[in-house]
């Protein structure tokens, strides 16, 4: 999966735990939390989306490279790298 | 009661039904005979009957707040804040931590744990993939829990457990808080979620006891030869409980007055009830309230359409109120089918504007009376124009034998 087809994973995930938010403007250099409402237990739903949809663990000590959009696309790069959009 | 603080008055309601999601709108339905149950399709069950609710989630709740919480949660709080709004009380004035949430369930959490546990189904049952969202969401407080979430009430917040009772359970809690001083308000009543469990329709049929009708709207019969069981509905209906002498001082409009309830068990099975101690709890109620069972005006009937339950409440209610003609009997379930948490009190609540219209709303479907259900005073398929109507008794009775009633008086100003 290119790092393209993983920001869009990540924004359909991002649309379905945040519904009330416009994400059009979403900086991928921005930390998530100061661009749209997202407690830990959504930021959990992030990492439990992955889990389902392509069976990537993240390990806990992991979570702070998914802050922003672009930490968390370099982050998926490798583990990703064969799956598809 | 001499202290008129101890005397405790609805001042607003809220309410979502199969057929009605507002008093007024409720209210038309009942008197115009308009059933609310409709085919439904469940998982594994396929296509059954439902009482099923259309209020508007997102009239008081973000997207957000619907896809976190549960069903029984949006019922909540829509309740909660339709009753807030029909009370008229200035929400930005009203002590949030003199407030209380008191709501009756059934059951709760038997929905997400059916979720989850298809959803692990599909991933052959690694429990890694269970939501993080479980736990909040079935903890037993989770409805109650939510309407505080959503009004900013920092007072307590209970679910009250118990069974088909539990609407009447959450008007007596409410009434008891008040009473004994820890809340100035409190919002009571039940809610209900239970169509979008398989468990309690597959329960049900198990049972024998799951209602089937070519046509929806003619399969909740309670009191009919030819009722087949009961008509598993969804619903909630909370109301603004205050003292009387906070109600008038803000000028109220005040719908009722609680003046008697009683709670009590059987104590003989797990699913069979209990006529004798039915009579009791009757009884007890009208102890209470100070008064005999002439006084009586309207009695909301608990009957489900399964003929051991309606039967058996037809022999409690004859043993305590005999055939006094005056009396109306009339049964909601009959056109929303069994709400479970929320049957007793929107069974309640549609009956409080008898109050002023003088309308016993009927028993729809009872198109053949069982003899062995012998109360002449049941208001079969149209409703009674009555020539008074001070007291609404209203019965609730669940498994596990528990009992209840709650009698509610008209206001009149003294």
């Amino acid at each position: 999966m290119s790092a393209d087809q993983i920001r869009q994973v990540i924004m359909k995930i991002l649309c379905r735990i945040a519904p009330d938010n416009d994400l059009t403007a979403l900086k991928d250099e921005v930390p998530f939390r100061e661009q749209m409402e997202l407690d830990s237990m959504d930021f959990l739903d992030i990492v439990m989306e992955l889990r389902k949809a392509y069976r990537v663990q993240i390990p806990e000590e992991d979570y702070g490279f998914l802050s922003t959009m672009a930490s968390t696309v370099q982050y998926l790069i490798p583990k990703l790298q064969t799956a598809t959009a | 009661m001499s202290d008129p603080n101890q005397r405790i008055v609805i001042t607003g309601i809220g309410l979502t039904a199969p057929n009605g999601n507002s008093l007024a709108e409720y209210r038309a339905n009942l008197l115009a005979g308009k059933s609310g149950v409709c085919k439904y399709e469940i998982r594994y069950i396929g296509e059954t009957l439902a009482g099923v609710c259309n209020f508007d989630p997102l009239k008081y709740q973000k997207r957000k707040d619907v896809r976190r919480g549960t069903r029984a949660g949006s019922i909540a709080i829509y309740c909660a804040n339709e009753a807030v709004q029909h009370s008229g009380l200035n929400w930005a004035d009203v002590r949030k931590d003199r407030a209380g949430v008191f709501i009756g369930i059934t059951e709760h959490g038997n929905v997400e744990t059916e979720n989850e546990i298809f959803e692990i189904s599909k991933f052959n049952y690694d429990t890694s993939v269970w939501s993080h969202h479980h736990n909040p969401r079935t903890v037993a407080n989770s409805p109650a829990g939510e309407v505080t979430l959503s009004l900013g009430i920092t007072g307590p917040h209970l679910c009250i457990g118990a069974a088909c009772a539990a609407g009447n359970a959450g008007f007596i809690q409410g009434l008891q808080m008040l009473r004994l001083g820890e809340v100035d308000l409190a919002i009571a009543g039940g809610v209900s979620e239970s169509i979008h469990t398989f468990g309690i329709f597959a329960g049900f049929k198990s049972q024998g006891a799951l209602a089937t009708n070519s046509e929806p709207t003619r399969a909740s019969r309670p009191f009919d030869l030819d009722r087949n069981g009961i008509v598993v509905a969804e619903g909630g209906g909370l109301v603004t409980l205050e003292r009387l002498p906070d109600a008038l001082k803000r000028g109220a409009t005040i719908y009722g007055e609680i003046v008697g309830h009683a709670m009590n068990s059987d104590a003989t099975d797990f699913v069979l009830p209990d006529p004798t101690r039915q009579a009791e709890c009757m009884s007890l109620a009208l102890k209470r309230a100070g008064i005999g069972p002439d006084a009586i005006d309207i009695l909301s009937s608990h009957a489900t359409a399964t003929e051991q339950g309606d039967i058996e409440e037809s022999l409690a209610i004859h043993k305590v109120f005999g055939d006094r003609a005056s009396l109306a009997i009339n049964n909601t379930k009959s056109f929303i089918g069994h709400a479970m948490g929320a049957a007793g009190a929107l069974e309640l609540l549609g009956n409080l504007p008898a109050f002023d219209d003088l309308i016993a709303h009927a028993t729809i479907n009872l198109d053949r009376p069982d003899p062995r259900c012998a109360l002449p005073q049941i208001v079969a398929n149209t409703p009674r124009k009555m020539d008074r109507v001070e007291y609404i008794l209203n019965n609730s009775f669940g498994m596990l034998g528990i009992n209840s009633a709650v009698i509610v008086k008209r206001y009149s100003g003294e």
